[in-house]
């Protein structure tokens, strides 16, 4: 700084040359400190008074730098920078640093590698997460860190303005959001989502708002000065909820997806209204500070706000299509999947922004609207790489709002008003209570499973304040709000008391409203049984399917089949991370059963346990306990109903590694059913129909052979008997080496032991003595299409049901007509 | 053609059907997903309709809880058998219990109509005893692969010896609710949707 503004620059120079060891030292000085991993911790005051030197004398020489020299802490690396340029004309130092110019992106690094290693210790702890939600460490961590920033008069990097958080921290943070956002039970909520979030968000911010206003006119508090338009702000601001954190525990607690839903929706909509009415309400204080409102203007402003947000999720959607017909023909550049994701919806940001659009409403859109195509579009790779990327971002951003918030926590910027501070707290909850209650009133009038007073209570407490609310308060321009501090005071204060007392205590709250019995569980029976029956519910829940049908949705899912899917999509590339999944479980079954199946099946030909004696040994508690054990943890889980969605992490799908195991149990029974089946009563003679599917290498349809039999298959539906041999026609029959081997094995099959003792074969453990008690129904002994179906639950979870209602269209070729029979989208078909 | 298909559905007289699920409103939706797991809309579900559902598939139980709709070896269900299956996972009304006509039979969602439900599921040969094999059977289906066959069997064993009272080496429907008696079934065997 003081050198380059110095109109006595060169005498300046001069006087740091002659200062040139002094410098050195210095230098060293600064380096082991900052080496220390402390920047600021060691005490500077000796350097001070060299620096006061330096500045004496240069001031000397050029008297207007006199006003600019006061503070020495800031100009402390300034002079250094001058004595480092000034070094280098004379000679190549052996060590010099350069703090101040790394400070910034050298402190947010700390910061948010503290953060992390935060979390990883919060999370070593397992029961820790499940008391608290994350934003709570995220606080403390930065609460910290403000502290040591605090302690030191270190002064904080400039990592928050307007101009910052809305360019590059909110972005990243709303785009994960949406992209994440489940969309199929989204869109069945859409009506209430859109009715609680929109119009709770307005009922909040104008209710806290005007209530305060009204707490602001009683002269005892002081606040008198605090005028309309500001309360009206603070009440939009404060009102911008961000239940994510709720989520976590929502999970856990397996609450229904509705309830989950008006959650998601309202945390991922709640941004968006809260910063539109923010910007609108500061656009109305910048006039209001010059002339008075007249009504025209706030019917502008009402205008506007619709503008604003209609407009904004127009430019998503638009953008979002873009993006999803460029990735169609990424396929020969996959690196640059990830990056045409994230730039289109960046774009959309920008693009919106520059129309004075809403932003977030835009990003949100696009991610949503490319996302089903984008997923289909690019490699399995990408697709993991663009979710790992986009949590990762949001999740450093939100550190960085949080460590922010904490910085400014621990300072001297407060003012505290206790009443402001008090009403604040108290009308936030009242006016929650008033539009939850109030709105699901007339929401549930037209819904079919109404929200339960449960429900409410839940979506109530859920009302948690976030890194939103805070960005939005600490931006507030001081020449507008003279009692800003006392506004950043009051929204600290409800974030730390809705994050830290709901946050905590909604869990033990959804549990104890979701009253259930506590079984605490004694015997082993139970234990089963519960397991049991928690399959059985989950399965009758499958069966049942997912409840909503819109037509709008019906409309749309023909709309987006027709076109739009033409349009965005590449040609026979469905690539989901399930697909991928049982094609590779599948080659891997088969070559494990090429080359170990028919020789282990000896070997596993586990002798029938028919001469185990029971009952008669007495087991000791410590063998039960232990036996107890094993069955807890080697169960297989209960599919989850409920959503699952983490802001801060992906989780590893644990799912798919039991429904492998699943599959490939079923699948061996299958075989082996097939396999004895000419041995029982009812089989067919081993011929060659029964055989094929064991055919597995990938090839590509053969329409040919296929077509006659679904036409006669399709006019004829009472010949199930037919079905063992279309239904395992996704497995093409390209003969391969591997199949080759496999037919030939498995053909003199039928010279195997038949009857009375079961064989196993391939795996160990597989339920083959069903079929003897399952005798006389010989579906049990069908083979199942079960590759038709499996991902369903898998995929994005939107395609799901509909799939399989509409016609079993996609999942299903067998049964549609031929001409539909080549483009369809079954990964089964078309695997390669 | 969806005109022909409701003809088709609506031969049978569905006002039983109705009652069984207490109000027509679910009966509607359930006929909407029965039509729509219906695939080539002959008026009767096939198991391989049901095995359609993905996540059936990948349910441990899937193909037990496929059997429970094909009773007595039937290879076709119709709607009303259809939703007589779901109706025991009716959630069972407050004002249900008290007023009931003790004439009538017990409903299906009653507790014990759930309880025999999910017995059933065990006891595939329907003598009325979960038999150490039976119970073996189910232990696999639903236990991962890290379970050694021995360390089955034994659990197996230990779990029939303590539900069996009368050392028949079998656990009876009787024995059966007395070891869930302190299980909230009702709750447990419940779907929110069906109400």
């Amino acid at each position: 700084m003081y050198i380059t503004f110095d109109p006595g620059r060169r005498l300046c120079a001069l006087e740091t040359l002659l200062e040139a060891d002094v410098w050195h030292t210095i230098a060293h000085g600064v380096g082991e400190a900052h080496s220390m991993g402390f920047p600021m911790l060691v005490p500077f005051s000796p350097w001070c008074w060299l620096l006061l030197l330096v500045v004496l004398k240069c001031s000397e020489a050029s008297s207007d730098l006199n006003k600019s020299t006061n503070s020495t802490a800031q100009h402390e690396p300034n002079v250094r920078f001058a004595a480092a340029s000034s070094e280098a004309d004379e000679k190549i130092s052996v060590f010099a640093l350069d703090y101040d110019y790394v400070q910034i992106p050298y402190e947010v690094t700390l910061w948010i590698l503290l953060a992390s290693l935060a979390k990883i210790g919060f999370h070593l702890y397992h029961r820790l997460p499940g008391l608290m939600p994350e934003s709570c460490l995220l606080i403390i961590v930065g609460a910290l860190v403000g502290a040591i920033i605090f302690g030191t008069d270190h002064k904080s990097p400039p990592v928050m303005d307007s101009s910052i958080y809305f360019l590059y921290l909110l972005p990243p943070i709303v785009l994960e959001g949406g992209y994440f956002m489940p969309t199929r039970p989204f869109f069945e909520n859409i009506g209430s989502i859109l009715w609680w979030a929109g119009l709770g968000a307005l009922i909040n911010a104008f209710g806290i708002g005007l209530s305060l206003y009204l707490i602001c006119q009683i002269k005892a508090f002081g606040l008198t000065d605090v005028n309309l338009l500001q309360n009206l702000l603070f009440g939009s601001l404060i009102s911008a909820v961000d239940p994510v954190a709720v989520l976590a525990v929502f999970e856990e607690a397996r609450v229904n997806e509705p309830l989950y839903m008006m959650i998601f929706g309202e945390a991922l909509l709640n941004d968006g209204i809260s910063v539109v009415l923010y910007n609108i309400l500061i656009a109305f204080t910048k006039m209001h500070k010059f002339e008075d409102i007249e009504p025209v203007d706030i019917l502008a402003g009402c205008a506007r706000f619709i503008i604003v947000g209609v407009g904004g999720v127009f430019f998503g959607i638009i953008f979002g299509f873009i993006s999803a017909f460029i990735t169609r023909f990424t396929q020969n550049i996959s690196a640059i999947e990830p990056l045409i994701v994230f730039m289109f919806s960046y774009l959309s940001y920008l693009a919106a922004e520059t129309l004075y659009l809403s932003g977030i409403l835009a990003i949100t859109a696009c991610a949503v609207t490319m996302k089903k195509y984008v997923e289909e579009n690019v490699s399995q790779t990408s697709y993991t790489t663009i979710k790992y990327f986009m949590k990762m971002l949001s999740s450093v951003s939100e550190t960085l709002i949080f460590i922010f918030m904490g910085v400014s926590t621990i300072g001297k910027n407060h003012e505290w008003n206790w009443a402001f501070i008090c009403f604040t707290l108290v009308f936030c909850q009242i006016w929650r209570a008033i539009s939850v209650f109030a709105l699901f009133y007339v929401s549930n009038q037209f819904r079919t499973f109404p929200f339960s007073i449960k429900d409410q209570c839940i979506i109530f407490y859920s009302g948690v304040r976030g890194a939103g609310s805070f960005s939005l308060a600490f931006l507030l321009p001081l020449s507008l709000f003279p009692r800003k501090k006392m506004f950043v005071t009051a929204t600290l204060v409800v974030i730390y008391f809705t994050v830290f007392i709901q946050g905590i205590t909604i869990g033990p709250l959804v549990r104890y409203l979701d009253v259930r019995k506590t079984n605490k569980k004694e015997s082993i029976n139970e234990e089963l049984h519960i397991r049991l029956m928690d399959h059985l519910k989950a399965g009758i829940e499958d069966v049942c399917g997912q409840w909503s049908h819109y037509q709008v949705r019906d409309k749309f899912k023909k709309f987006d089949h027709r076109y739009l899917r033409k349009i965005l999509t590449r040609k026979n590339q469905p690539k989901s991370s399930i697909v991928s999944l049982y094609k590779k479980l599948e080659m891997k079954q088969a070559i494990e059963m090429v080359e170990t199946g028919i020789l282990s099946s000896t070997a596993f030909s586990v002798p029938h346990q028919a001469q185990r004696i029971h009952g008669t040994k007495r087991l000791s508690p410590e063998d039960v306990e232990s036996m107890r054990d094993i069955l807890t943890h080697n169960m297989y889980q209960v599919r989850q109903r409920t959503l699952s969605y983490n802001k801060y992490n992906l989780k590893p799908q644990t799912s798919e590694k039991q429904a492998k195991e699943i599959l490939i149990r079923r699948q061996n029974t299958l075989r082996e059913s097939m396999r004895k089946g000419h041995s029982l009563p009812w089989g067919k003679p081993a011929g060659t129909k029964n055989i094929r599917y064991l055919s597995f290498p990938y090839g590509h349809p053969q329409p040919i052979r296929r077509d006659p039999k679904v036409a006669d298959f399709t006019g004829d539906d009472s010949s199930d008997s037919e079905l063992p041999s279309i239904m395992f026609k996704p497995y093409p029959r390209t003969g391969t080496l591997q199949e080759r081997r496999l037919t030939q094995e498995i053909i003199p099959m039928k010279s195997f032991p038949r009857g009375g003792k079961p064989c196993h074969f391939g795996y160990p453990r597989n339920t083959s003595q069903e079929e003897h008690v399952g005798a006389g129904r010989r579906e049990a002994l069908r083979p199942k299409p079960l590759f038709h179906a499996v991902d369903e639950e898998f995929e994005s979870g939107e395609e799901s049901e509909e799939e399989a209602s509409a016609g079993g269209s996609r999942w299903s070729a067998e049964h549609r007509p031929s001409k539909q029979y080549h483009r369809s989208h079954s990964p089964l078909l078309q695997r390669k | 053609d969806p005109k022909r298909c409701s003809c088709v559905y609506f031969e049978v007289d569905l006002n039983p059907t109705c009652r069984l699920l207490g109000g027509s409103a679910s009966l509607l939706r359930l006929y909407h997903r029965f039509r729509a797991l219906d695939r080539n809309k002959k008026g009767y579900l096939s198991r391989v309709d049901l095995q359609q559902i993905g996540a059936l598939a990948v349910n441990p139980l899937g193909e037990r809880i496929i059997d429970s709709f094909f009773p007595d070896g039937n290879l076709r269900v119709d709607f009303p058998g259809f939703v007589r299956v779901l109706a025991h996972f009716r959630p069972v009304d407050d004002d249900d219990s008290g007023m009931r006509d003790p004439k009538q039979p017990e409903p299906l969602n009653s507790r014990m109509n759930k309880l025999r439900f999910v017995f059933q599921l065990y006891d595939l040969d329907r003598d009325g005893k979960i038999s150490r094999h039976e119970m073996l059977q189910v232990l696999r289906l639903m236990v991962g692969v890290q379970v050694t066959e021995e360390q089955l069997e034994s659990i197996t064993d230990r779990t029939v010896q303590e539900a069996d009272e009368d050392g028949d080496g079998a656990v009876s429907f009787l024995e059966f609710t007395k070891s869930l008696e302190k299980m909230d079934i009702e709750q447990k065997m419940s779907i929110r949707i069906l109400k």
